[in-house]
């Protein structure tokens, strides 16, 4: 599993690759957790990219949990942007659609964190 | 070992379909019969056969309790079942017709000793006929205890010695170490649940059940994934206590002893188990949340599945499956 960030004003932008599972969760953990806690320590927002991830098991939606959790008590802001299709039915499944906010595009998801990491996004992409 | 049939597959309490519910199938169904050929028997099997379980039928609500059907030429196999719950009752009453009579040992394998699995025990008729036996058989120490202490004053008015006059035998098994009972090769094995529970795996002639319900299954122990796949591993069937949501179990419900229909398709998935069974049925879900969960168990298996498929069932009052 690869993961690549980028900042978009005060929103982060953190998109995993391939398969989160029992083999690759704990890497995700060890990769997440101090990005989460920058970002719960500005207050700001971070957005998961899932547009390369291809299957998501019950290990690596604890981390999302544990994610959302930790942002929460900090009154930060968590979504997850771009399922793909399996993920997003897994998603549905297993509730998961009832306790994280989950956005369509990531577009979408930089819209609602905020109109500076929209216009960043954009700003980033037209280059 | 040739099946299994459900007698309990509610968890925590038992339930009953309200007049309500019932009222609510039984419009559903003269609608869905509109139009239809219903004038013979015939036509309203074919009628019904046709209609979505939680429609034509119900989930049903007695708490836990599972027959092992034994392969019976003879026809004086003795009886062998998971768990006391308020099923129990039922199945005592189909016992004594099918075998009138007829002095018979009943083997019962104990989960845990939570009043949803014990509950049945003072309702057991054959167990006040003289000459039949019911041995219980678990791991925890207060198996006895447990069994005695909920028919004494002032929760119940009549004693188990009074009842059973000595009828009734316990048995302590030792986990992890395997017993032959009845003609089954039996392992039991420590669960994760408050005041802990045992999962328990019968072989016999080639054909392996899995029983493993009140089993909460933490995420982030790879070790407990692995004990519970070996224990798993190519069974023909694992009943699976399936009772949250994946998102519940490991939020708000965290710590409560139960698990999911996710961990369950993981785990049989992992273990190449062949069919797995879904049993401890959440109490405030009627027939209609059952169905969805299983409808989306069943996709789930689909679209994670590796080289093999995995069935996938929902266990219902009166439900026989082949092993």
């Amino acid at each position: 599993m690869h993961v690549t960030t980028h900042q978009f004003a005060d929103t982060l932008v953190v998109a995993p690759t391939g398969r989160i599972d029992h083999r690759s969760a704990a890497e995700l953990e060890a990769t997440l957790l101090p990005l989460l806690a920058g970002a719960a320590e500005r207050q700001g927002a971070l957005v998961l990219d899932f547009a390369e991830v291809e299957y998501i098991s019950s290990v690596g939606l604890r981390v999302l949990m544990i994610a959302a959790r930790q942002m929460r008590a900090a009154q930060a802001r968590l979504s997850v942007a771009a399922l793909q299709s399996v993920v997003a039915e897994i998603f549905s499944i297993s509730r998961f659609d009832k306790v994280l906010v989950v956005h369509a595009t990531l577009d979408e998801a930089l819209a609602q964190a905020s109109d500076a990491a929209l216009a960043a996004y954009r700003a980033r992409r037209t280059a | 070992m040739k099946g299994v049939r459900f007698w309990g597959t509610r968890g925590s309490l038992p339930v009953a379909l309200t007049a309500a519910g019932l009222g609510h199938k039984l419009r559903e169904v003269l609608r869905a019969a509109r139009g239809q050929p219903i004038a013979t028997d015939a036509d309203i099997e074919r009628l019904l056969g046709g209609l979505p379980f939680a429609l034509a039928g119900t989930y049903g609500g007695h708490s836990s309790c599972v027959q092992i059907q034994i392969d019976d030429t003879g026809g004086g196999a003795d009886y062998v079942l998971c768990d006391m719950g308020s099923g129990l009752r039922a199945f005592g009453q189909a016992a004594m017709a099918e075998r009138g009579g007829k002095a018979q040992t009943f083997h019962i394998f104990m989960s845990h000793l939570h009043w949803d699995h014990i509950m049945g025990l003072p309702f057991f008729v054959p167990g006040f006929i003289p000459g039949n036996r019911v041995i219980v058989y678990g791991s925890h120490r207060e198996l006895e205890f447990a069994l005695r202490r909920q028919q004494e004053p002032p929760s119940f008015p009549v004693g188990l010695d009074i009842i059973f006059e000595g009828r009734v035998e316990f048995r302590h098994l030792e986990p992890g170490v395997a017993h032959e009972v009845a003609g089954l090769h039996v392992t039991t094995m420590l669960q994760r649940h408050a005041g802990d529970s045992y999962g328990y795996r019968f072989e016999s002639a080639g054909k392996v059940l899995v029983y493993s319900t009140d089993s909460e299954h933490p995420l982030a122990d790879p070790a407990h994934t692995e004990r519970f796949v070996h224990f798993f591993r190519d069974a023909d069937l694992v009943i699976f206590d399936a009772m949250y949501s994946l998102a519940d179990a490991i939020s708000f419900k965290a710590d409560w002893g139960h698990s999911s229909n996710v961990v369950g398709v993981e785990l049989c998935q992992l273990a190449n188990v062949r069919h797995l069974c879904m049993t401890h049925h959440e109490p405030v879900f009627d027939d209609t949340a059952i169905e969805a969960v299983l409808a989306e168990t069943r996709r789930l298996e689909e679209i994670t599945r590796g080289a093999t498929a995995l069935r996938v069932s929902a266990a219902y009052d009166g439900l026989e499956l082949a092993l």
